[in-house]
């Protein structure tokens, strides 16, 4: 898996949560990291349960309760990276990263009551926040072809097609220089 | 049925083969393993027609398993069509560490051009 390409240059710095912000139907969203609490647990497993099957991607969220909680337990785990973003105390969306050797492996789900409305872009930009402060360096993710908005959601956000020639694209984005450099683990905030 | 089995050595291509000799055994199908050459896969081809031998063994059935020169997927293809397999049976496809399922190139030329119907096992 370390054949994976990325791009050379770093990618810009993303504010790291937790943020708020004011969706496009004005609904109040947070962005928060994922706090490992058992009414953060139970919210995501809702959002998944609840979630349309037609908006998987790649097999996954699975369907069934009891799958969702066993491949939430998997990708909530400690050396995995986890934002939400919150509407009150419903799950609106879920961004994650998922150790895989030296890179970490993205995804992010956003319901369908709150798709269209910006939500996105905040998780995104919340979780590439998050994963830069805790000194991520790579991140790669899959998507589909035809999936036209989170391909052009992922390019805005500086990822690169990195693999082209299989049923899914997949592209890779630089979060943090290389191992070398430690100057990436001190506590800048950023200025917004 | 006249079954083709195609296996490259991937984990999943290994759950292919467990399945398709299970259901030989239990539907009589006509099986025939066809090892070929996956790049991906650093397993060594005679291994994985050892371990071929030994699930037909196991199973009690009579199936042929033949090693494949060349490119996999066109081979497979052809071979479904000189021989009139009704079946290609393959692995279906690698798991990433977020749960992800993506289609091997193999899977994905064989299932773009076979005739025959071709089964991917989960």
């Amino acid at each position: 898996m370390s054949d994976r390409g990325y791009p050379e240059a770093v990618a810009d710095e993303f504010l790291a949560p937790p943020t708020e912000f004011t969706d496009r139907e004005g609904r109040t969203v947070e962005i928060r990291p994922y706090e490992g609490t058992e009414e953060g647990y139970e919210a995501l497993v809702e959002m998944y349960d609840d979630f349309d099957p037609s908006d998987r991607a790649q097999g996954i969220p699975p369907g069934g309760e009891e799958r969702i909680r066993e491949w939430l337990d998997a990708i909530l785990d400690d050396d995995c990276r986890n934002v939400i973003a919150w509407c009150g105390d419903e799950v609106a969306g879920h961004a994650t990263l998922v150790p895989d050797g030296d890179a970490y492996e993205l995804a992010i789900f956003v319901h369908q009551e709150y798709q269209r409305a910006g939500i996105g872009t905040h998780l995104i930009r919340g979780l590439l926040g998050h994963g830069q402060a805790e000194g991520v360096q790579k991140v790669w993710l899959t998507v589909e072809r035809w999936n036209r908005a989170a391909v052009s959601l992922y390019k805005k956000i500086g990822f690169e097609t990195s693999n082209a020639e299989s049923f899914e694209l997949e592209m890779g984005l630089r979060l943090n220089p290389d191992a070398d450099s430690e100057a990436a683990s001190d506590e800048n905030e950023g200025d917004e | 049925m006249k079954v083709l089995c195609g296996i490259g050595g991937s984990d999943d291509s290994f759950r292919a083969l467990d399945r398709t000799v299970e259901r030989a055994a239990v539907a009589n199908d006509d099986l025939t393993v066809a090892v070929v050459e996956n790049p991906d896969s650093s397993i060594d081809p005679n291994e994985i027609v050892r371990r071929a031998e030994s699930a037909v063994e196991e199973a009690g059935i009579d199936a042929e398993v033949r090693l494949v020169d060349g490119d996999p997927g066109s081979r497979l293809v052809e071979i479904a069509e000189t021989e009139e397999f009704e079946e290609i049976v393959l692995g279906g496809g690698h798991t990433s560490p977020m749960g992800k399922i993506t289609i091997g190139s193999i899977a994905e030329f064989v299932l773009l051009n076979a005739k025959t119907s071709v089964t991917l096992v989960r």
